[in-house]
């Protein structure tokens, strides 16, 4: 099922890569969480993503080859999905960002007929979840304590420099409406937020750095490390089969 | 300890024509976390297409203690039980 | 599976008539095989002997997710990190489960999670020695959880109804956890040289501390024959350490592996593999605490619950607010299959 034209890989790879690299950081939550009900959901939600981006990466080539392979400036994933978990807060501001995103657009794919129909018509059950799990937590932790308010509102001040990124349109994926995509995006976060309590961030969703880079092998520097950890073992063992 | 998720029941309907089976129970702050809970453990394997959670403390019990002559009644009457009922051989579905 | 204190009657001013008949009954009813429930009587020795078994058992699920999440984020193949974030999960789901279960003998996870962050609970030894290199992956999961497994599978018909029935569907799923372990620890034993000799070191590690997984011989092991008279325990550890010798040494060979015991042979007289004595003044000294990670071990776990307070505590608020909602009402929800 490898896909041949480029344009089609490369949006393999940017999906496959979101994929990829957020399901990496929430596995980094096993044996952390808050809550041993919360273990269980954070697993799910990665092993979701790690099943959607083995079917990406595939389309590009072999998928341990695109995964373990490949130096940082060729992953085209969006630099918010990279960004280290932080506290529970920043997690979930990272989810809420993301999974409205993946839901949205899964949505507009799985109506499409283009390659990644079948896939999205698939995942779009899964992101439904994700962003079901996001909200909820939003809703608790804007709507909780003093405390929680206070960090839920700081991870999604500091994280809405990373969302403007989404909206960048992704060769090979014909057919989407970038500025529509975004007008439901921001409308669906609004809703959450305002029932949660909080503001929509104020400032720049876009900047030198920010816009469109993770999608041009542009990352942040955590994201190096993070590789460096998840490459080392198949790296050391060149050819190797595990 | 005003962090403490209260407990709750959790019932699963593994397939459709079947009712709703006691799973287990798990902690969870509310009723939707306690569903969203119960989604990711007692049905991670797809074992379920329905499920019921409800607080433990709303569970009302037969009796307080099963030593009770509560349940000794049902030992008078085996004709509601299956095998109170010799059947012939041979006969299935039965 | 409900947990409300029971009111047991031993201490609660019956008559000695009463509760001899009591103590009489239960023993018959456990000496016929029959399941005890959470809200019958029973002995107190036996509701505090069982709270202790399932605490640890729990504790140990949860703590031993430690070693192997350890190796998550360094996976060498998106398959294997497939199989090893599922596993993991599952032994937070296990732990769930006998959390659970312990709790219908009207003791709360938060009081047995106190105790584990307190020391004064314990969990398995085994978890104390680290994960070295990715073949401690498979070496968990064919050692640790196969010692694991011939020490649960008796559990499923233990005397106590919502432990067995935990234990079942634990069962269930660990079987897979054994199975992934053992075709790792294949591939890499079948792999390239250096994969042959990860896979070796690891089983030249997790060997002896696997056969300590059975606890210490009969005649010095303090609850075996109370826990074995109340069906607890259906077999005493010697019994199901060998069994386990049993089924590893063919599975070894297989495998490609050698179990770094010189003196592992057949005894057909037996009909039984004998092996080496074990290292108990190591065994006893790793549960002192003197073990590889016994301190990092409890102090990563009490971190995550203390990272973990205002989030708890921000549900718990959330849900106080919104409680409007009638609670006892059971919600209904078709879950994604």
């Amino acid at each position: 099922m490898t896909a041949t034209d480029t344009p089609t890989v490369n949006a393999a790879l940017a999906l496959g890569d979101d994929a990829l690299i957020l399901s990496h950081r929430l596995g980094e939550w096993a044996g952390h969480a808050p809550e041993l009900e919360e273990e269980v959901a954070l697993a799910n939600i990665a092993l979701d993503l790690l099943g959607q981006a083995r079917f990406l990466l595939s389309m590009a080539g072999d998928e341990d080859e695109m995964a373990f392979l490949r130096e940082e400036r060729s992953f085209r994933n969006l630099q918010l999905v990279e960004q280290p978990n932080g506290d529970f807060a920043h997690t979930i501001a990272r989810q809420l960002y993301f999974s409205l995103y993946q839901h949205e657009l899964h949505t507009d794919l799985a109506a499409g007929d283009g390659p990644f129909a079948g896939l999205a018509a698939k995942a779009v059950k899964e992101t439904a979840y994700h962003r079901d799990h996001a909200v909820q937590w939003t809703l608790r932790l804007g709507d909780g304590t003093e405390e929680s308010r206070r960090r839920m509102r700081a991870a999604l001040d500091a994280l809405w420099k990373f969302t403007g990124e989404m909206f960048q349109p992704v060769e090979g994926l014909d057919g989407i409406d970038w500025a529509v995509l975004e007008g439901r995006w921001l409308t669906a976060l609004t809703g959450v937020l305002e029932q949660a309590g909080l503001a929509v961030p104020e400032g720049p969703r876009t900047g030198a750095w920010a816009a469109g880079a993770g999608r041009q092998g542009l990352h942040t520097e955590p994201f190096g490390r993070m590789l460096a950890e998840m490459q080392h073992l198949h790296r050391s063992h060149p050819g190797a089969s595990w | 300890m005003t962090q403490n998720w209260p407990l709750w029941e959790v019932f699963v309907r593994s397939r459709r024509g079947l009712s709703h089976t006691h799973a287990g129970s798990l902690h969870a702050p509310d009723a939707e976390m306690a569903l969203r809970n119960a989604r990711d453990l007692y049905t991670r394997r797809s074992e379920g297409v329905s499920i019921w959670v409800v607080p433990s403390a709303e569970v009302t019990a037969s009796s307080p203690d099963e030593r009770d002559p509560f349940f000794a009644p049902a030992a008078d009457k085996p004709y509601r039980h299956p095998t109170f009922y010799d059947i012939p051989e041979g006969v299935s579905h039965l | 599976m409900v947990a409300v204190t029971p009111e047991s009657g031993q201490d609660s001013g019956l008559g000695a008539d009463l509760g001899a008949q009591l103590a009489a009954a239960f023993d018959a009813a456990v000496a016929a095989d029959e399941r005890v429930e959470p809200r019958d009587w029973m002995p107190e020795e036996y509701r505090a002997s069982l709270v202790r078994q399932m605490a640890q058992h729990a504790h140990s699920e949860i703590i031993g997710m430690q070693p192997e999440a350890n190796w998550i984020t360094r996976a060498p193949s998106l398959r294997r990190k497939a199989i090893l974030m599922a596993k993991v999960q599952d032994e937070a789901g296990h732990g769930l489960y006998l959390y659970s279960a312990a709790e219908t003998l009207g003791t709360s996870r938060d009081e047995l999670l106190d105790k584990l962050h307190s020391g004064r609970q314990k969990y398995s030894s085994i978890f104390n020695y680290p994960t070295l290199t990715w073949a401690d992956v498979g070496a968990i999961g064919w050692l640790v959880d196969g010692a694991a497994i011939t020490n649960q599978v008796p559990l499923c018909r233990c005397s106590y109804g919502p432990y067995a029935r935990a234990m079942v569907r634990i069962c269930k799923e660990e079987s897979f956890h054994q199975r992934q372990g053992f075709e790792l620890l294949l591939a890499l034993s079948k792999g390239t040289p250096e994969q042959h000799a990860m896979a070796q070191d690891a089983v030249d590690r997790w060997w002896w501390p696997s056969l300590m997984m059975f606890g210490p011989p009969d005649d010095e092991s303090a609850h075996s024959a109370q826990s074995m008279a109340w069906r607890i325990k259906r077999h005493s550890n010697d019994e199901l350490r060998q069994r386990f010798v049993d089924i590893a040494v063919p599975q070894a060979e297989t495998l490609g592996l050698t179990l770094p015991d010189p003196d592992l042979k057949w005894n057909e007289e037996r009909g039984h593999y004998d092996f080496g004595p074990i290292d108990w003044a190591e065994f006893w000294d790793v549960l002192k605490g003197n073990g590889p990670c016994n301190e990092q071990r409890l102090s990563q776990r009490r971190r995550a619950h203390e990272e973990g307070a205002w989030v708890r505590e921000a549900a718990a608020a959330y849900a106080r607010k919104h409680a409007a909602a009638p609670a006892a009402a059971a919600r209904n929800e078709e879950a994604r299959v």
